[in-house]
């Protein structure tokens, strides 16, 4: 029987077919390394949790964290931080209204991300070069 | 809450792939390039589908809007699109072309590399084809009262502004509400019942900033909803888009920036 009503209207397709801006991929990042921080704090918690708990405890936690695993876990942890603080920076400067043109936009854009990857870098080669 | 896949009635599924056309000498045209289109046809009972074109670029012209001109008066006549001036003046032919919201006319095939991908506008209820349904968009354009409110009695003559206050609608007025902005802008798709939208909020500040106007006081407290205007979070597609290069999320900014700065 053919159909007396209208068809359903889809809905045209977004993020699968939108080409990613450098804005807006940094935006991304900001929200994935926003909530990964929360997780990280855990870490941080762990840590003094353990310091608090004695000397078992904390070596414990120290065993895991000094592990390539947890190493690693670490390292990201570096770079979420780095990352989500430029990212923070870089939303007080729009705040203020500045640098909201095509070339100052992408640029900051840019920064954050190399920034974050350049900083991150430095603080873990000072780590594994102690 | 941000739904990232699709709806099941809008997946899109693999078209039909349309015959190469003959040139002038009656031969295969030899100059042809590749256009790949979304088609949805609200009579029919199917998904939404890519259909593949090919266009012969010695009997077109150089814009995206030719091309599918092209396609429609010589391959496939219910291929549906909106379109009026052909010179980014009427914003009627704004669409996803090539990853990007632009305006079909003013974007050269020559711009793009590879087959040209045609989408309608992002995250809105398709028509037909290249037709979203923009009944909210406007509808939220309205709630921002885009006109001159005054309590003043009406001047004998006409409103007058200085020079240095008209310049200040510089970048703001010349919006031809394509739509472009609004519909690119991810905080747009997952919130687009609650917040207004990047072209909405680029006119709301254009009357906010009119040295003539008098209602400052009523449009900021309008805006003044963690939706309305505090959804944009400066992901800057709306100005990466604009096809008029203008920048909506500055104007975004700029409210903002009015809102913080009453409070004292």
């Amino acid at each position: 029987m053919p159909r007396t009503s209208p068809a359903q209207r889809p809905l045209s397709p977004h993020l699968q077919i939108y080409k990613p801006t450098i804005t807006m991929v940094m935006s991304i990042l900001h929200r994935v390394t926003g909530a990964a921080l929360f997780f990280g704090t855990l870490l941080v918690v762990a840590l003094l949790v353990a310091l608090a708990a004695g000397k078992d405890a904390y070596g414990t936690v120290q065993a895991i964290y000094g592990s390539w695993i947890g190493k690693l876990v670490l390292f990201g942890y570096t770079w979420a931080l780095f990352h989500h603080m430029l990212g923070g920076l870089r939303h007080l400067i729009w705040d203020t209204g500045a640098m909201f043109g095509r070339e100052a936009r992408m640029k900051l854009g840019w920064a954050t991300i190399i920034g974050s990857v350049g900083l991150t870098a430095l603080v873990w080669a000072m780590v594994l070069m102690r | 809450m941000a739904q990232f896949q699709l709806p099941k009635n809008s997946r899109l599924t693999e078209g039909k792939t349309w015959p190469k056309p003959q040139g002038a000498d009656g031969k295969l045209a030899n100059n042809l390039r590749e256009f790949r289109i979304y088609r949805w046809d609200p009579d029919g009972e199917s998904n939404p589908r890519i259909d593949t074109y090919f266009v012969d670029l010695d009997d077109c012209g150089p814009m995206v809007l030719d091309a599918i001109i092209w396609i429609k008066n010589k391959i496939d006549p219910t291929l549906t699109f909106r379109r009026s001036c052909r010179e980014g003046i009427c914003g009627s032919c704004a669409m996803n072309i090539d990853g990007a919201n632009t305006l079909a006319c003013t974007r050269g095939m020559e711009e793009i590399d590879g087959p040209v991908r045609i989408y309608p506008l992002p995250h809105m209820p398709v028509v037909k084809d290249l037709v979203p349904d923009l009944t909210r968009f406007y509808a939220q354009h309205a709630s921002i009262e885009p006109w001159l409110k005054t309590a003043t009695p009406a001047p004998e003559g006409e409103w007058k502004q200085a020079p240095v206050d008209r310049e200040k609608l510089d970048g703001l007025y010349e919006c031809i509400l394509c739509a472009c902005c609004s519909t690119s802008c991810p905080s747009y798709w997952w919130n687009g019942d609650r917040y207004l939208g990047p072209a909405a909020l680029l006119q709301a500040y254009r009357w906010l900033i009119d040295s003539r106007d008098e209602a400052t006081g009523e449009r900021l407290d309008n805006l003044e909803d963690p939706f309305r205007l505090y959804r944009c979070h400066t992901i800057m597609n709306c100005s990466n888009a604009c096809p008029k290069g203008l920048n909506p999320a500055k104007a975004i900014a700029e409210i903002k920036k009015m809102m913080v700065a009453r409070q004292f």
